[in-house]
């Protein structure tokens, strides 16, 4: 395969590629994006190896390495359960920013890589490597941190360090300095350890960074992670001078960037203000303990009550959170779903754009739990009906439901845009205690005079529900 | 020596309110104050003289006697410039003036040496509510524009099936949800009508809906409160988006009220001759802005008119028709002011500029004039909270790209400025091939930007999983190093770049084959 075939296939690829993300505009496009995205990539893969960068000598080895990778890659597709997903997606971002890394290691040390480069060419170069190294080692670094924090392996709880912002803001001006040695290198071996250097600081600055960000914000976090890891292979493509890395890496990062931006608007956090890290963890503990207790009772209910409620309503808006997830419940909530439609109960689903750990969390569970798309609706869609729905249920969230975010200014999430299920007849919060959520506010919701609260694991709760329902 | 008040016969033509009536004479006197009453004062009212009399007033001939023998003159209208010439040096008045609209009048009384309190520069707080004789007279004005729209309108307003057949009820559409608005809704509704109503400022909309009426909307997103709970001017856009809400209900209802007015200002016109001519024949409009120039176009001031077959009411004079109503909550709004300016109770006013109601309510003090007064502490209604509300719908626009709120021009012009010198300098420094390479990054940076953010929120998730397996492309970089073409370096690392680009494909593998299946697990499950 000539130079030119092996371009124009990349032009292919990357078509394919935009058709991909195109493609995830609609549930129905989107099976056909995914398969744009597959055969882009086959393409890529193939015009690669077939072209004049690869000779047969290398053909084993790619295809031990590629089975290998499908083996694993393939059997952590199919064993995952849809709760893990941000799980799995981070630890993915995770071995892009290694491959990043590896390849810009591998380029460096390669004389043929550099050699027809002269002059400010081969300084530009060289910074790409630096640069691609530098973004692949931090994203490496945060999607491990990231993965160890949502698979609770790591405490969800932002861990700060004194002085943080100054730590970084050192390192940053480290990295700069050896960057400066690292492109007046003369020779491959003298440039190896300002590299090296930079790397070890680079991953270390990921650490940090991530572990400063309390579990709230993990789904920015991811969706950060995802941009990186899309910068990180821009970057890569720079560096081979190879258009179809850029136009993907370009792609990706971007997607990350604007998921990045929908998450903190939804949050009404500046994003600047979550990678700075420490929410929910200033002023100490949570609002329990000072004097902003807020007034009323809490008035529990128990599952048959609740099966009461539910039966007697002609609407019913429900409200998942991360709880739901933890619990494993989005199954008996279809089950409640469908029990209640079959009465004939207008039964609909309320998301918000942040519940969960990762964009779009919410709404994967409740299609895992084959709930029908059409009855699940975003934030904006529903918070004007909750006045004429006589039932809210809130199965395990707490921020996002919360009152003081519109009524109290002192609030920390005051201003973050929330369901408003306090202005149903009836709203039921399904959580194991009384605990504060991941922003650590208390929620007035829990006192309000239309409110109940059923205490209990939410999966348990929910088959009682269902139990009392169907007798 | 108690000062006195004295309550002169309105000179207005058709003004039949009084300052006072006979009830609060008394209340006046226990106050310590002495109270003279022109003769006839109260005749238009159906308060006679003698029921003045009988309360404890003296009755004075003559308006010349009465000004020359007040302390304190207790008026409705603004004083005539007849009325102003008998006015005492270094008096007292209390009335209606209308500042921002008589200027010439202040420089009257200011010359006057007098002391003025506005009855419509009362400020807009709880504590000033009862003494609030805007509020008054408007409910009265609300009401009795219902009763002239039922007499000028040919039908029930109420729905009825009766032997002699189906009667529909009728549809009342009131503009401006203010104290005459909702009085307007109340009284209509109480007389069995539909009615809807609107205003510019959306807190209103419980208030609409606890009169008995039904809230529309505009369909645009501005927030309409301005100071002290009036309503302030709005932008174009929504201006738009109001008329055309106000083209569809002229269209089907039969009577349109309409009480808006932004203070300060002429009277926004909100029906336009168009919607008069669009309206059912037999139809009534009710305009309680005529005295502002009016709402709807074809409103002639003062006026009854009948202009494509619909009846304009244009009275300037609503309150003065129910005379005797106004004229009692009008006296009791100056009683409470009365005890505001006499704590002492001991027949002497003390205008003390440190309470806040007497500050906003003097106009002219000692002949130096003390209007506009500073902005009051408190407002009546809490704009704050729905302005912090009003970002969330407007994130739903986000089809195309920008998504919120537009920058500001100063705003981009710094972006666009900090663009070019990042531009610029790449394009006098960097070689020509990173060039072509820097170019398609950008331009993909774009499109990416573009596509993305059509994607439903529903599918973030595989959104992620998608372009996370996407970015798996770099593998063609760890691919190109395994066994390149023969190259005639000496000492190339060749066991190194070969493990490490090894090791890079099987890592990305996991993460492409792995990524693509997950999404495509992921997507099976979004199904009807």
């Amino acid at each position: 395969m000539s130079e030119t075939l092996v371009t124009v296939a990349y032009v292919g690829a990357a078509i394919l590629f935009i058709l991909s993300l195109g493609g995830l505009s609609h549930p129905e496009t989107s099976r056909r994006g995914n398969l744009y995205g597959i055969v882009g990539m086959i393409i890529a893969v193939v015009a690669t190896v077939a072209g004049p960068g690869v000779t047969a000598g290398g053909y084993p080895w790619i295809i031990g390495a590629m089975v290998l990778g499908a083996t694993v890659g393939l059997y952590a597709a199919r064993v995952v359960r849809m709760t893990q997903m941000p799980e799995l997606v981070a630890l993915m971002h995770s071995l892009v920013g290694l491959a990043a890394v590896l390849v810009g290691f591998a380029n460096y040390i390669d004389p043929a890589a550099a050699a027809h480069y002269q002059g400010a060419e081969k300084a530009i170069h060289e910074i790409e490597i630096y640069i691609g190294v530098l973004i692949g080692a931090v994203t490496f670094s945060g999607s491990l941190i990231a993965f160890g924090k949502l698979s609770a392996k790591i405490s969800g709880k932002p861990m700060l360090l004194p002085a943080r912002h100054w730590i970084n803001l050192a390192g940053l001006l480290v990295v700069l300095w050896f960057g400066a040695r690292f492109v007046g290198a003369p020779s491959v071996s003298a440039g190896m350890g300002p590299l090296m250097v930079m790397t070890v600081i680079a991953l270390a600055f990921g650490v940090h960074m991530v572990m400063a960000i309390g579990g709230a914000d993990m789904p920015v976090v991811v969706s950060m992670l995802n941009s990186y890891s899309g910068w990180a292979a821009a970057a890569t493509g720079f560096m081979l001078s190879n258009d179809l890395l850029i136009i993907t890496g370009a792609l990706v990062g971007s997607s990350g960037a604007i998921l990045s931006y929908i998450m903190c608007r939804a949050m009404n956090r500046r994003f600047i203000a979550v990678i700075a890290g420490g929410f929910g963890t200033e002023g100490g503990a949570p609002a329990a303990a000072g004097g902003t207790q807020p007034a009323g009772e809490v008035v529990p209910i128990s599952a048959a009550e609740t099966a009461d409620l539910l039966r007697d309503a002609k609407n019913v808006i429900i409200v998942p959170g991360y709880g739901m997830a933890v619990a494993q419940a989005q199954h008996t909530v279809y089950e409640i779903t469908k029990q209640l439609r079959d009465n004939g109960v207008t039964v609909r689903f309320g998301i918000h754009p942040v519940a969960g750990r990762m964009p779009g969390h919410m709404n994967v569970l409740l299609a895992e739990a084959k709930v029908p798309y059409d009855i699940v609706f975003e934030m904006d869609e529903l918070n004007g009906d909750f006045p004429q729905t006589d039932v809210a249920m809130v199965i395990g969230a707490n921020d996002i439901v919360n009152p003081a975010a519109q009524e109290d200014p002192t609030s920390p999430i005051a201003g973050m845009p929330v369901l408003e299920v306090w202005n149903a007849k009836t709203s039921v919060v399904m959580k194991r205690s009384m605990a504060s959520g991941y922003a650590g506010v208390d929620n007035p919701l829990f006192y309000k005079e239309n409110n109940r609260m059923l205490f209990g694991d939410a999966k348990k709760m929910l088959d009682e529900v269902l139990v009392a329902l169907k007798a | 020596m108690p000062q006195v008040i004295g309550v002169p016969r309105e000179t207005a033509a058709g003004e039949k309110r009084v300052a006072t009536v006979p009830e609060i004479v008394e209340k006046l006197s226990k106050l310590g104050f002495e109270v003279i009453v022109q003769s006839g004062a109260g005749e238009a009212s159906n308060f006679g003289d003698d029921a003045y009399r009988a309360a404890g007033a003296r009755i004075v001939e003559g308006a010349d006697l009465l000004w020359a023998g007040s302390d304190i003159v207790f008026k409705v209208r603004a004083p005539s410039p007849g009325e102003l010439t008998l006015m005492r040096e270094g008096g007292t008045l209390v009335s209606f003036i209308w500042p921002a609209q008589n200027p010439e009048l202040m420089q009257q009384l200011a010359a006057k040496k007098a002391t003025v309190l506005a009855m419509d520069s009362v400020p807009r707080i709880s504590r000033a509510q009862k003494l609030d004789a805007l509020s008054s007279m408007a409910n009265i004005a609300g009401y009795r524009a219902v009763i002239e729209a039922a007499h000028h309108f040919g039908r029930f307003f109420t729905g009825q099936i009766t032997a002699a057949g189906k009667v529909p009820p009728a549809k009342v559409f009131v503009i401006g949800a203010g104290v005459a608005g909702l009085a307007a809704i109340g009284a209509a509704s109480g007389l069995g009508a539909i009615v809807r109503a609107n205003d510019t400022r959306p807190e209103v909309a419980d208030q609409v809906i606890s009169m008995g009426g039904e809230f529309v909307p505009v369909d645009y997103v501005e927030e309409g409160s301005g100071v002290g709970g009036y309503a302030k001017v709005m932008s174009e856009g929504f201006q738009k988006a109001q008329r055309e809400t106000f083209a569809k209900q002229a269209k089907d209802v039969d009577i349109i009220i309409t009480t808006a007015l932004i203070p300060g200002k002429p009277a926004p016109k909100l029906i336009s001759a168009e919607m008069v001519r669009s309206m059912r024949p037999g139809s009534v409009i009710v305009d309680l802005a005529a005295e502002q120039g009016g709402n709807c176009e074809l409103t002639e001031p003062g006026q009854v008119a009948v202009r494509h077959g619909v009846t304009i009411i244009g009275y300037t004079d609503l309150p003065s028709r129910l005379a005797k109503q106004a004229s009692t909550l009008y006296a009791t709004n100056l009683f409470r002011l009365t005890e505001e300016l006499c704590k002492t109770k001991d027949g002497v006013i003390d205008v003390n500029m440190e309470d806040e109601v007497i500050r906003g309510t003097t106009v002219v003090k000692d002949g130096s004039i003390s209007w506009p007064p500073p902005p009051p502490k408190l407002s009546a209604a809490p704009p704050a909270k729905s302005a912090a509300r009003a970002p969330a719908p407007a994130a739903k626009a986000h089809g195309h790209g920008g998504g919120g709120a537009p920058r500001s021009l100063k705003a981009s012009a710094l972006l666009f400025l900090a663009g070019a010198i990042l531009f610029w300098f790449i394009g006098a420094y960097a070689p020509p091939t990173f060039l072509a390479h820097f170019t398609v990054f950008v331009l993909a940076c774009f499109i990416g930007y573009m596509v993305i953010w059509n994607v439903t929120p529903a599918l973030h998730t595989p959104l992620m999983s998608v372009t996370n397996a996407i970015s798996s492309i770099i593998a063609v970089g760890a691919l190109v190093q395994v066994a390149p073409p023969p190259s005639d370096f000496a000492g190339r690392p060749v066991g190194w770049i070969v493990t490490l680009a090894i090791v890079s494909i099987a890592l990305v593998a996991i993460n492409m084959f792995g990524g693509f299946a997950v999404t495509r697990r992921m997507l099976e499950m979004f199904r009807k």
